[in-house]
């Protein structure tokens, strides 16, 4: 059972092959909480996004969404119960105008499915939620331009758009701001924060700055495992997490010895 | 008993000679993701070469230049159409190979004539390889080479005696198709060409970021698949026959062969290959039907039944077809292909 | 208030209905104005061949699904509707001769729905391949079960069955044709509107990205089937046209050649925008009845022009025809002219020499026996005379040094306007 978290991993194991990514993962995420995953390259972070929103299942151990488990779920029902993620290379629907882009995103939430015998022009709630979408994340201006004609940092927009579009209350976003300037991931962060008002969040970030201004709590994923789960803080002064992938106590106690 | 090795030993040449065109259409197919709708026009191409050649200097002389012409084609076309249009994706890269092969084919006709041509294997190979005869009275004995006329007569009615001869050209074709593999097995795992080209089967970037000039290794691996292709087009046209529609008769049986055994999996090509050659060369030459077989368990159907085509089509009728039914009962039971590791 | 956001939606403005009238009327007045028996049997054809084309480019240019299989489909559903007009002439299917199409439609479609899942399994390269497999599959086995497929012969049927309605009989071609012009017309509104629709616009982004469709709630593999049922509707349609206007169903109306055929110019018309595979149609129909009079050569010049598309234009004469509708908007399209008008002489010299070789190659093996003379375009050559070969060869080097001459020059000023139109595009961005 899962006792109320909107997000849960029990033990959760990934090999590939005779490689084990993914050993042993525990985390409970409470609903509308802001979670940042952090961790050293290799650690697993996009193993973890991909396992939780189904691309690959997982060897051994359980996800829960909400009260339900979804490991070993298709990524369209995992997608279908509430829950959606961003990738870290940009994934949108190249030959697609930004609106349409964002329109093939509320499609299914509002269960138009399969439908052929309806016009697209006809779907008022549709066609409004798309065009609200594209005002929040600022590409009013380049409505009828085709996704792959937008800059890097409008299509980084875009694939946060087309994340949220469906209305899922669980959003996973991987590296959201990588690549961009410091002026652009400011502005993101600010986007982000406004697009997942009550939403639960998880974020892979490397920024730190990004991490501890926007998370709620951290998440520290080390070869695979949890081994710090706590308000920023909290985690700053962890010794393990310090050890691990801020900087050793040791070399801090070091500098200090130096600077003496 | 002489049936079944003989056709055995026929449906493995068969299969042999798929792999040895499969195995070419996997490399390229695994290296550059390029489906090579033209595999097939390669091979004939290989075909009538040699047969150019065969006219003038003899088989033998044809047997190693042809395949070595088809591959500097191949190359050049790499290097020159393929090459262009690979920033647009692997659907145009198909269209083009597919494009290639339509004006291959035309190209042929219009140097060779659009009927067959004789294209004969050498003196050396024209008998059999070796005869099986099996008399009622003496049993099973092997003979290299043909039997006598003599012996394959009865002296009297009761003693049944039967003849099965070998063709050389068959056995030509095996020992061909196994050398080349060895070749091949040996090139990839023991030679540093080899290596790189294992490397840049998965990983092309990281190769050419290493120094390699990646373009180059594609392009002779486009060349080496045809200039394969083309070799087993110089065997395969000597054995069965040469003419312009070989293409399309072999060309769709290997793209089977290939999603069958899974894409991108050699061994699972050389598994398919085996498998469809023999199943098809015993079916040709069996003529069971499904009411021969109803018949055999004693059930009788009336007239009309007994009349329609469906029960009356024989495993020999049906033969050609048996591929495809493969590939469609593949794809409903595991379509991964028997040893696939990826995805189309 | 409410048109304007309308439009903004896609929906269809007075400027499009004005189009689809003017393709209405087009299809009223040709035979009028092109009325000789050919003529006619021509535009039915293209009718017919209009509807098939775009039926495959539901799949081509709208799903990014490559078939060389599709024949499979109208060939069904023109053996079905042959043998449903066999059974509505011997009294047994009480439906109008005017519905077989309809017949065909869903015969295709009922194929579609048995073979399509199998087919739709897979994407990219390993669906083109399972296309080919089963086309291959029903291709032998058109020659296998004769009361089905007729062996060789094919099966055949009369259209003109029972008393005349309103006096039409579908006995004379004309009358044939606006039938199908009837049903060109609605087949291609109703391919039209499907890319309008959810599934329609879905199949599209499966076409971009079939990976990010599921994770925005879509089965990838059911949006692909569904569009290719009714993709394989249409084209049983078609099939079902062509059994009307040929009375006739053979073999190869399920071969492999035949879906070459509707891969080769539906990419040729172009597949990226929907207008394309009609122009594919036509030029489908103009090189098969016009085209194979008068050359042998023909599908080799197809061949070739099918290499240089792929390479040079990808997204074939629609795709050209659009760049230069783009170029005329911003004024850029008089400049440019002039150089088409060089590209045009210099290319006409350069194939005009290419030709020729080609044509006494053509005649030296296929037809020695009738001597060694030909005519091409008005003029007698001699295979057997140096000067005819060394004429051609020589126009065709020197028209190619000149087309490539030109070329250079005309892609020059092409990208300088390109240039030109992008940086006013990004100007009026920043205002």
């Amino acid at each position: 059972m899962s006792a109320g978290y909107a997000v849960q991993l029990k033990g959760l194991r990934k090999s590939f092959g005779k490689t084990e990514i993914i050993r042993g993962a525990d985390l409970a995420v409470a609903p509308g909480e802001r979670v940042a995953i952090i961790g050293p390259n290799g650690a697993g972070k996009s193993t973890l996004f991909n396992l939780i929103s189904g691309r690959f299942g997982p060897t051994s151990g359980e996800i829960w969404l909400n009260d339900q488990r979804i490991d070993g779920l298709r990524p369209f029902e995992i997608a279908r119960l509430g829950l959606a993620r961003s990738f870290q290379i940009t994934n949108i629907f190249g030959r697609l105008s930004v609106f349409e882009n964002l329109r093939c995103g509320v499609l299914w939430s509002l269960g138009y499915k399969y439908s052929f015998w309806k016009f697209l022009a006809g779907l008022t709630d549709a066609n409004e939620r798309a065009e609200a979408l594209m005002h929040r994340i600022k590409l009013d201006r380049k409505r009828d331009t085709l996704a792959m004609n937008l800059t890097y940092a409008e299509q980084r927009a875009l694939e946060i758009g087309i994340t949220i579009a469906g209305g899922a209350s669980v959003v996973l976003l991987d590296e959201p701001t990588a690549g961009m300037s410091k002026s652009e991931t400011s502005r993101f962060i600010e986007l982000i924060r406004e697009v997942t008002v009550g939403k639960t969040l998880l974020t892979v970030e490397h920024d730190m700055g990004v991490v501890f201004g926007l998370a709620d709590k951290i998440a520290v994923l080390v070869y695979g495992e949890v081994i710090a789960f706590d308000t920023p803080p909290a985690v700053r002064a962890d010794a393990r997490v310090q050890e691990a992938y801020l900087g050793s106590v040791l070399a801090d106690q070091q500098a200090a010895q130096a600077g003496h | 008993m002489e049936f079944f090795t003989i056709s055995m030993l026929n449906g493995l040449s068969y299969g042999l000679l798929l792999f040895m065109l499969s195995s070419g259409l996997t490399l390229i197919f695994s290296m550059m993701g390029v489906l090579n709708f033209a595999h097939a026009s390669f091979y004939m191409v290989g075909a009538y070469v040699a047969y150019a050649i065969a006219s003038v200097l003899g088989f033998w002389p044809g047997l190693f230049v042809a395949p070595l012409v088809v591959a500097v084609l191949g190359a050049a076309f790499e290097r020159y159409c393929l090459r262009r249009v690979h920033k647009y994706g692997h659907v145009p890269e198909l269209l083009i190979t597919f494009g290639l092969s339509f004006v291959i084919l035309e190209l042929v006709q219009l140097i060779w004539g659009r009927t067959a041509v004789e294209f004969l294997p050498p003196v050396a190979l024209r008998g059999p390889a070796f005869t099986l005869v099996n008399s009622s009275v003496d049993g099973m004995h092997f003979l290299l080479g043909a039997a006598p006329a003599a012996m394959c007569q009865a002296a009297d009615a009761t003693v049944r005696i039967v003849c099965s001869p070998f063709p050389a050209t068959r056995g030509f074709m095996m020992l061909i198709a196994l050398v080349m593999l060895v070749a091949l097995w040996l090139m990839l795992t023991r030679t540093r060409v080899g290596l790189v080209i294992q490397s840049a089967l998965t990983h092309p970037e990281m190769v050419e970021a290493l120094g390699h000039n990646v373009p180059r290794v594609f392009m002779m691996v486009f060349g080496a698949g045809a200039g394969l292709a083309g070799l087993a087009g110089v065997i395969g046209g000597s054995t069965f026959v040469t003419e312009p529609s070989m293409a399309a008769t072999v060309g769709s049986i290997i793209f089977v062969v290939v999603v069958v055994g899974g894409m991108g999996s050699l061994a699972g090509a050389f598994v398919a290959s085996i498998l469809i050659g023999v199943i098809q060369t015993f079916a040709v030459a069996l003529d069971y039907s499904v009411l021969s077989a109803l018949a055999a368990v004693g059930v009788r159907l009336g007239p009309q039944a007994a009349d329609h085509s469906l029960l009356k089509m024989t495993l020999s009728q049906v033969a050609p077809i048996l591929p495809y039914l493969f590939l469609v009962l593949i794809l409903i039971f595991r379509p991964k292909g028997l040893m696939g590791t990826r995805e189309g | 208030m409410a048109s304007t956001t309308a439009s903004r939606f896609g929906a269809l403005g007075p400027k499009d209905l004005v189009v689809w009238f003017a393709a209405a009327a087009v299809m009223v007045v040709a035979p009028l104005v092109f009325h000789s028996g050919l003529a006619v049997t021509m535009l039915s054809q293209i009718g017919i061949a209009i509807v098939a084309c775009l039926s495959y480019n539901m799949l081509l240019g709208q799903g990014g699904m490559l078939s060389f299989g599709h024949a499979v489909y109208s060939g069904l559903g023109s053996y079905i509707s042959i043998h449903a007009l066999k059974a509505i002439g011997g009294g047994t299917l009480p439906i109008p001769v005017s519905l077989v199409p309809v017949v065909g439609g869903l015969a295709g479609m009922g194929f579609a729905v048995l073979l399509g899942f199998v087919t739709t399994k897979k994407s990219g390269t390993t669906f083109a391949m399972i296309t080919l497999g089963i086309s291959e599959l029903v291709g032998a086995m058109a020659f296998m079960v004769p009361e089905f497929f007729g062996g060789e012969a094919g099966i055949a049927a009369n259209r003109v069955v029972g008393k005349p309605v309103l006096g039409i009989s579908f006995g004379p071609q004309i009358q044939v044709y606006y039938l199908i012009a009837v049903y060109t017309l609605l087949c291609t509104a109703g391919m039209y509107a499907f890319t309008r629709t959810p599934l329609g616009r879905m199949l599209n982004a499966v076409r971009d990205n079939p990976e990010r469709v599921e994770f925005i709630g879509y089965n990838t593999q059911r949006v692909r089937y569904f569009s290719f049922i009714i993709a394989g509707f249409f084209a049983g349609v078609s099939g079902g046209m062509y059994a009307l206007n040929f009375e006739i169903a053979t073999g190869e109306v399920v071969g492999a050649f035949r879906s070459g055929l509707y891969l080769f110019f539906t990419f040729l018309g172009g597949a990226t925008f929907f207008f394309g595979p009609i122009i594919g149609a036509i030029l489908m129909v103009v090189a098969f009845v016009l085209m194979s009079e008068m050359t042998k050569a023909w599908l080799l010049y197809l061949g070739l022009v099918f290499l240089l598309m792929v390479i040079y234009a990808p997204g074939g004469i629609a795709s050209l025809i659009m760049m230069n509708l783009r170029m005329a908007k911003h004024g850029r399209l008089g400049g440019l002219l002039v150089w088409y008008v060089a590209l045009a002489l210099t290319g006409v010299v350069m194939f005009f020499g290419a030709a020729a070789l080609i044509e006494m190659i053509y005649h030296l093996q296929f037809d020695a026996g009738l001597g060694p003379t030909l005519n091409f375009l008005g003029l007698t050559l001699d295979v057997q005379s140096v000067a005819s070969w060394l004429g051609a060869a020589v126009v065709a080097a020197v028209g190619a040094v000149l087309f490539e001459l030109v070329r250079r020059r005309f892609a020059a000023r092409w990208g300088d306007a390109q240039g030109d139109i992008e940086a006013a595009a990004r100007a009026r961005e920043m205002a």
